[in-house]
């Protein structure tokens, strides 16, 4: 009766198709009424077509989709080597000792409320935000050149970084590397702006195409802004040696190139905290202008809880308290204030010197456990002498692998095997264990000589 | 001169700080500026050292300076004001009688049994809580609704009433492309902002009458009459923000006839349920009216009123469909909405709402508080009434005051009658003449009443 729209590359209907539409609704239920007064009886049924008609069915998200695909698999080998999110040796998800104490802190004070934070979140954690990213002497803090403000973990930063951009940026493009964190490139159109890409990884190398990133940044229009991974390149696990970030920063500052770091493994990668903000505090070490977008998912354990920052590093102090006015008004129609437990959270654990301590332990331990994982499964495909050069298991860092494993060969380790990665041939090395990583290597070691 | 600079600075050889000068870590780029910055200096020479520093001139210089929000930035306005006789009647937040937030006795119960039970904290699928989105619908819908059990309605975690709200305002903008909103005139501050960055065009429909400082009905529904069809119309489910002002049962009948009739969509927001009238079941008679016309209904939740639970963002966003398939269907668009956003929804908030309403003791406890947070109001509101008529001897009427529902009054004061009331009085205010009556304890009516006779009509 009416035009289903199965187009699945169309979101929405054109103007003149929803004309069409309505007028089909009319004339549809015009009809209905004039045969009956209507008795619309509690049990009866709808009548007449869904409004909805022509909303047709999403996808599932290709990265979450891989869980999701998992939890229905019974076989008891089955690995979920899927979603960034961090396993212990037993493949158990993990509530950092440290957060349970600061979680017991919050219970026990009598005082706290559940008000309505401000819009811009926890100043507190806001402030201890910055020092974590920026260093605790910066002088980009020290002359409040600094505004951040409390957003929805990772995604939330970076989408209210995006839309301030959309609106108030003289350049509404944005460069994002290739390969990139599967949702960026929707974070950012839906925001307003349209996205580019650089070149960034090397299929022959398994590393940096550091050429082609030069050319590509070095070629893209004055003011542009430009994605940058922190550490820990997700999906890669190639990021660019500190002589690099050197080459890169000179050569967007030449061209007034606004660096948006996306900074979600601080700590995770190198088991160091500040080695892994050096990228970012090379650019604002300047004195000139960028976007942060922070997580707490991942190094604090925090990841349903939704805990982030976005920290907006600019060139004189009023200028950040204009820009905190202008991101406030992004937030207010979208969320109104953020949520408060997790913020309260970090903000406990970052003031307190002995529980940072703890954290930073902790911390450790996660990336040193997954450094082990990357040794085990290089030692276990040297062992099978499975051909390749797999070297890049060991020199990338953080917790994915891009294996280099094209998408035949993924779909036939997951139907062989049991093994459930994203399809560009993504691994989470947080997904492994000592017992699992045999499993694995049969599993690449079949998928590549069985497979091309 | 500027420009002179610039063309030295590109022409400095930019040579690149010794890598081991970046390896120690002993790099202090901020020892630079000794004296105070001079913006037109584009690079410094160290000795061998030297860098191509960023452009001058801030990428933002020309953002102007926001205003602050017109119903938030009135708490941070009376944060500021330290005169002892200082009352915050902005924000809708409820006050003891003591004017202190109150944390639920629920509430707390539940904070310290999740901590004991220890769960993870890993991402919560996109749409939210699975536990959390089926009580949350029982709740709106009543749990035996046909509805619920045909699985028609889409029900999506949303951060509060402004998450929820945002979500399908985005629905809306992308699969009714030129669909206009029609809202309340007035409404709550924020609708407006939400639909405007979601693209959404918007229109108003009459709804207070300043005259009777009642509901012009006749207005609201000859506006909706006149919408063009398939508009979808914002529905306060109960409490309405910020008048106080609902549609009798009857009047909502009415309402649902039109709607009907010219193919509008109700998309109500529930902010209150509960608060209202102290029953959550009365709270939600006028959706489940639609509902129950066989209508495909939006509806967005919120629990930080009714739970007390304001920090914590939580709500909900539920689609009434036609059929399983199409709230399916639906149900995977909001989830493609909320990804690109924030990802998936926080946790925190769910596992509280969702042990409370799926448990049948603390869910009684919860009702009564309940009861006991709205009978507050109801009788600050007869307080106010009585301490007004017995202090205005000119005769106004004052009773809008009793018969109004919820958390808010709305005076109708103007706005050059609010500034005198916060800068005379020091009572805080939003601008459109709302005070939020879960603000104001029984000790302060009189003063209160004061206040609002002086502004009335001393002040035009």
């Amino acid at each position: 009766m009416r035009p289903e729209f199965t187009s699945p590359s169309s979101s929405s209907s054109s103007s003149a198709d929803r004309r069409l539409n309505a007028l089909v609704r009319h004339l549809a239920t015009a009809s209905m009424v004039s045969q009956t007064a209507v008795a619309f009886s509690p049990t009866s049924g709808f009548h007449g077509d869904s409004v909805f008609s022509h909303v047709v069915r999403a996808p599932e998200d290709p990265i979450l989709g891989v869980t999701v695909a998992y939890n229905k698999d019974p076989s008891p080998v089955k690995l979920n080597l899927g979603v960034g999110a961090y396993r212990t040796e037993e493949g158990k998800p993990l509530v950092l000792n440290v957060v349970r104490k600061a979680e017991q802190m919050l219970l026990n004070d009598k005082s706290r409320v559940k008000e309505y934070l401000p819009i811009v979140g926890i100043a507190e954690f806001n402030k201890l935000s910055a020092k974590l990213i920026f260093g605790a002497d910066s002088p980009a803090i020290r002359e409040n050149r600094v505004t951040t403000v409390q957003c929805l973990s990772g995604t939330g930063s970076l989408r209210v970084g995006a839309e301030f951009l959309a609106r108030h940026y003289h350049q509404k493009t944005i460069y994002i590397p290739q390969p990139t964190w599967g949702n960026h490139p929707k974070v950012f159109t839906l925001a307003g702006l349209s996205v580019k890409t650089y070149r960034y990884y090397d299929p022959t190398t398994r590393g940096m195409n550091f050429q082609g990133l030069l050319e590509d940044l070095g070629s893209a229009p004055s003011g542009s802004i430009v994605l940058l991974h922190a550490c820990a390149h997700n999906p890669t696990g190639v990021d660019p040696t500190l002589q690099q970030w050197e080459q890169i920063r000179q050569l967007m500052r030449s061209k007034a190139l606004l660096p948006f770091f996306d900074s979600a493994y601080q700590g995770f990668a190198s088991g160091n905290l500040d080695e892994d903000a050096q990228s970012i505090r090379m650019f604002v070490a300047d004195g000139g202008e960028c976007f942060v977008a922070q997580s707490y998912a991942k190094n604090m354990g925090l990841y349903g809880e939704r805990v982030g920052a976005l920290s907006v590093v600019c060139r004189a102090a009023d200028v950040a308290s204009k820009v905190e006015s202008q991101l406030k008004l992004v937030i207010r129609p979208m969320f109104s204030n953020p949520p408060i437990h997790g913020a309260s959270i970090v903000a406990t654990i970052l003031k307190d010197s002995n529980m940072f301590n703890e954290w930073t332990i902790e911390l450790k331990a996660m990336a040193d456990r997954i450094i082990s994982m990357r040794k085990q499964l290089f030692d276990a495909l040297r062992a099978r002498g499975t051909p390749g050069d797999w070297s890049h298991i060991i020199k990338q860092i953080g917790m994915f692998t891009f294996t280099g494993l094209n998408s035949k060969q993924v779909e036939f380790m997951t139907r062989e095997y049991h093994i459930y990665m994203t399809s560009d041939g993504r691994i989470s090395m947080a997904g492994l264990s000592s017992k699992t990583v045999p499993h694995l290597a049969d599993a690449i070691h079949a998928a590549v000589t069985r497979m091309s | 001169m500027a420009s002179t600079l610039l063309s030295l600075a590109s022409a400095t050889p930019s040579a690149s700080l010794s890598f081991h000068e970046i390896n120690k870590g002993k790099l202090n780029l901020g020892c630079i500026n000794k004296e105070k910055p001079n913006p037109f200096i584009k690079a410094k020479s160290f000795g061998r050292v030297s860098m191509v520093v960023a452009s001058n001139v801030s990428h933002f210089e020309g953002i102007t300076m926001a205003p602050p929000d017109p119903i938030l930035g009135v708490s941070e306005a009376f944060k500021a004001d330290d005169h002892e006789l200082k009352l915050n009647l902005g924000v809708g937040a409820y006050r003891t009688e003591e004017l202190q937030p109150y944390v639920l006795d629920v509430v707390k119960k539940v904070n310290k049994l999740l901590l004991e039970k220890g769960e993870n904290l890993e991402y919560l699928p996109i749409e939210g809580l699975a536990a959390f989105n089926k009580v949350t619908a029982e709740l709106l819908f009543g749990a035996d609704n046909p509805v619920i059990k045909q699985q028609r309605v889409a029900t999506v975690q949303g951060l509060s009433g402004t998450g929820s709200l945002r979500l399908a305002a985005a629905l809306i903008e992308r699969y009714f492309p030129g669909a206009k909103v029609l809202i309340s005139s007035p409404t709550w501050g924020n609708h407006k902002n939400i639909f405007n960055d979601a693209r959404v065009p918007w229109s108003e429909y009459r709804y207070y009458d300043p005259k009777t400082v009642g509901l012009d009905f006749e207005g609201m529904i000859a506006d909706i009459k006149a919408a063009p069809e398939g508009s979808f119309i914002l529905l306060h489910g109960c409490a309405h923000n910020p008048t106080g002002i609902d549609p009798t049962p009857e009047q909502w009948g009415v309402i649902a006839d039109v709607i009907q009739e010219k193919n509008h969509i109700p998309f109500f927001d529930i902010a209150y349920q509960g608060f209202a009238s102290g029953s959550l079941d009365t709270d939600a008679a006028s959706v489940r009216m639609f509902v129950a016309r066989g209508m495909e209904v939006i509806a967005a939740q919120s629990y930080s009123k009714n739970l007390g639970l304001y920090a914590e963002r939580i709500g909900a966003i539920n689609v009434v469909c036609s059929s399983p398939e199409a709230a399916a269907r639906v149900k995977s668009q909001l989830k493609r909405i909320a990804r690109p956003m924030y990802s998936n929804p926080p946790v925190h908030g769910a596992r509280i709402v969702a042990n409370i309403v799926g448990d049948s003791a603390l869910f009684k406890e919860w009702n009564a508080e309940m009861e006991m947070m709205a009978g507050r109001i109801k009788n600050v509101r007869h307080k106010l009434f009585d301490s007004l008529s017995s202090k205005d001897k000119s005769g106004k009427d004052w009773s809008f005051v009793l018969k109004q529902i919820g958390m808010f009054s709305f005076t109708g004061l103007n706005k050059a009658q609010c500034d005198n009331m916060t800068n005379k009085w020091h009572v805080y205010m939003t601008k459109d003449g709302r005070i939020s009556l879960a603000g104001l304890s029984l000790a302060k009516c009189e003063y209160l009443a004061d206040a609002i006779i002086d502004s009335y009509h001393n002040v035009s």
